[in-house]
């Protein structure tokens, strides 16, 4: 049973692997006010974890200090065993903000990306991948649009795509449903789930961590659900997913 | 993909995004041309050939020094819309290959401009070069790159300032000091034939090899600050 703030989320396949995030005692502060105060959690891999929360509660600067987008203002961060800072490629995060190029078009924006974390593939090769990701999330038609000039769900889902091409390890979502209508976020879901249950290239079983406001939508996903509270981490409790 | 790959794909990038906004361009080109307009009237350039000569290299490095400023700050606003430069910090791709497709693509911009403007000021300030006017053709572009690098580099660092239009000639004029220096003097030697301009090429290729080093190899730091 979690004790003073201490919390574990373990998948049983994967209990015996190291943790993909593990925080200890982490504060994080913005000048005098506290976005986190003292959270520890540790997260296995191959754990699915959907992170609920009101506006302001710190999911999203939990998010941003376990991406090594933030450091922590107290306590220590460490993703797969070693500093979050020192695991770029094996981590990706999609914030509020799309991360893409609103002048290039989403295949050119996703083919960009994708030649970021490929070894050695070819332009063609590396064009076809970023066409299937786009395709995965039902962007095929509008892949030569500018994605300036996609709506706001288009761009949701094209920002998806950026971070699932990567084959990230540890996946890190900020409300990724929120501009979605029902039929794209329960294909968004679908799409989650199948990357969940994959193995990734490293051969670890990945990791899943989601804010959301829209719970019914995520629960699919929630082996666990992490609450917080005021930058407190108040409850992480093992739900059937 | 190796090293060389990853910085074509950045310039790439930048060279597409420009084609498509000509945001750094259009800038740089009506200032620079504003700068030589403005000065040729100020006085008779055809009256005053010897001060025309010696004066040119500076007039040219300082229109040259404004305008690569407006592209500079410009080319990271790219990066800081949508958050993009958040996907960069958590990329797998070297962070200095990043830096480095960046600056060759401002090079790129400023060479582009240098190209443009070079006749124009020839024609306005009357310039019949007294030296070894080819060696204009090393100095141009080791002058523009020792801007350029600079200037790439000052501009990620002033990036989360709010300022940073204002910080950003605040930071690089005074440590671009010994290029624009060098540069200006060994602009003027060729221009008036008076004197050799070697020891200043040596002066910024010192330089340059020197700024191009350190920026590249600190550029993950900047990057990773929160």
């Amino acid at each position: 049973m979690p004790t003073n703030n201490d919390f574990q989320a373990e998948d049983t396949a994967t209990a015996h692997a190291s943790p993909a995030v593990e925080l200890n005692r982490v504060s994080r502060l913005y000048g005098s006010f506290v976005a986190l105060r003292e959270i520890s959690v540790t997260l296995a891999a191959g754990s699915s974890v959907v992170m609920l929360g009101e506006n302001g509660a710190g999911k999203s600067t939990l998010l941003k200090v376990i991406a090594g987008l933030a450091s922590p203002s107290y306590g220590t961060v460490s993703v797969f065993g070693e500093n979050s800072k020192d695991q770029r490629g094996r981590v990706a995060y999609m914030s509020h903000s799309t991360m893409l190029y609103d002048e290039l078009t989403g295949l050119e924006n996703l083919t960009y990306f994708g030649s970021l974390h490929t070894d050695g593939a070819s332009r063609s090769a590396l064009r076809q991948r970023a066409a299937e990701a786009l395709h995965e999330v039902g962007l095929e038609p509008s892949n030569t649009r500018r994605v300036g000039e996609y709506s706001q769900g288009m761009r949701q889902r094209a920002s998806l795509a950026r971070v699932l091409l990567s084959e990230p390890d540890l996946l890190l979502l900020d409300e990724p449903f929120s501009n979605l209508d029902v039929g794209s976020a329960q294909s968004m879901i679908k799409r989650l789930l199948d990357y969940v249950t994959r193995p990734s290239n490293s051969g670890l079983a990945r990791t899943l961590l989601l804010t959301t406001h829209q719970f019914e939508l995520a629960q699919p996903l929630a082996q666990s659900t992490l609450t917080l509270c005021g930058g407190r981490l108040v409850s992480l409790i093992e739900t059937a997913a | 993909m190796n090293y060389t790959q990853q910085v074509l794909t950045h310039l790439r990038k930048d060279l597409r995004l420009e084609w498509r906004t000509k945001d750094s361009i259009n800038g740089m080109l009506f200032f620079a041309l504003l700068v030589v307009v403005v000065l040729a009237m100020a006085f008779d350039p055809a009256s005053y050939p010897t001060m025309t000569r010696q004066i040119s290299g500076g007039l040219l490095w300082v229109a040259l020094l404004f305008a690569a400023m407006t592209a500079l700050n410009q080319s990271w606003a790219r990066e800081t819309s949508n958050n993009v430069l958040d996907a960069h910090r958590l990329s797998a791709a070297p962070a200095s290959a990043l830096f480095v497709g960046k600056a060759l693509a401002n090079f790129l911009f400023v060479t582009a401009v240098e190209v443009v403007l070079a006749p124009i000021f020839t024609v306005f300030y009357n310039l019949q070069p007294l030296g070894q006017t080819w060696k204009l053709l090393i100095i141009l572009p080791l002058g523009t790159w020792a801007l350029v690098v600079n200037g790439t580099f000052f501009a990620a660092l002033s990036l989360r300032s709010r300022n940073r239009e204002t910080l950003l000639p605040l930071v690089l004029l005074p440590i671009s000091m010994p290029a624009l220096l060098a540069m200006i003097q060994a602009t003027t030697a060729v221009l008036t034939g008076e004197f050799e301009p070697t020891l200043w090429i040596k002066v910024l290729v010192a330089y340059v090899i020197v700024f191009t080093t350190a920026c590249v190899l600190l550029f993950q730091t900047i990057l990773s600050a929160d």
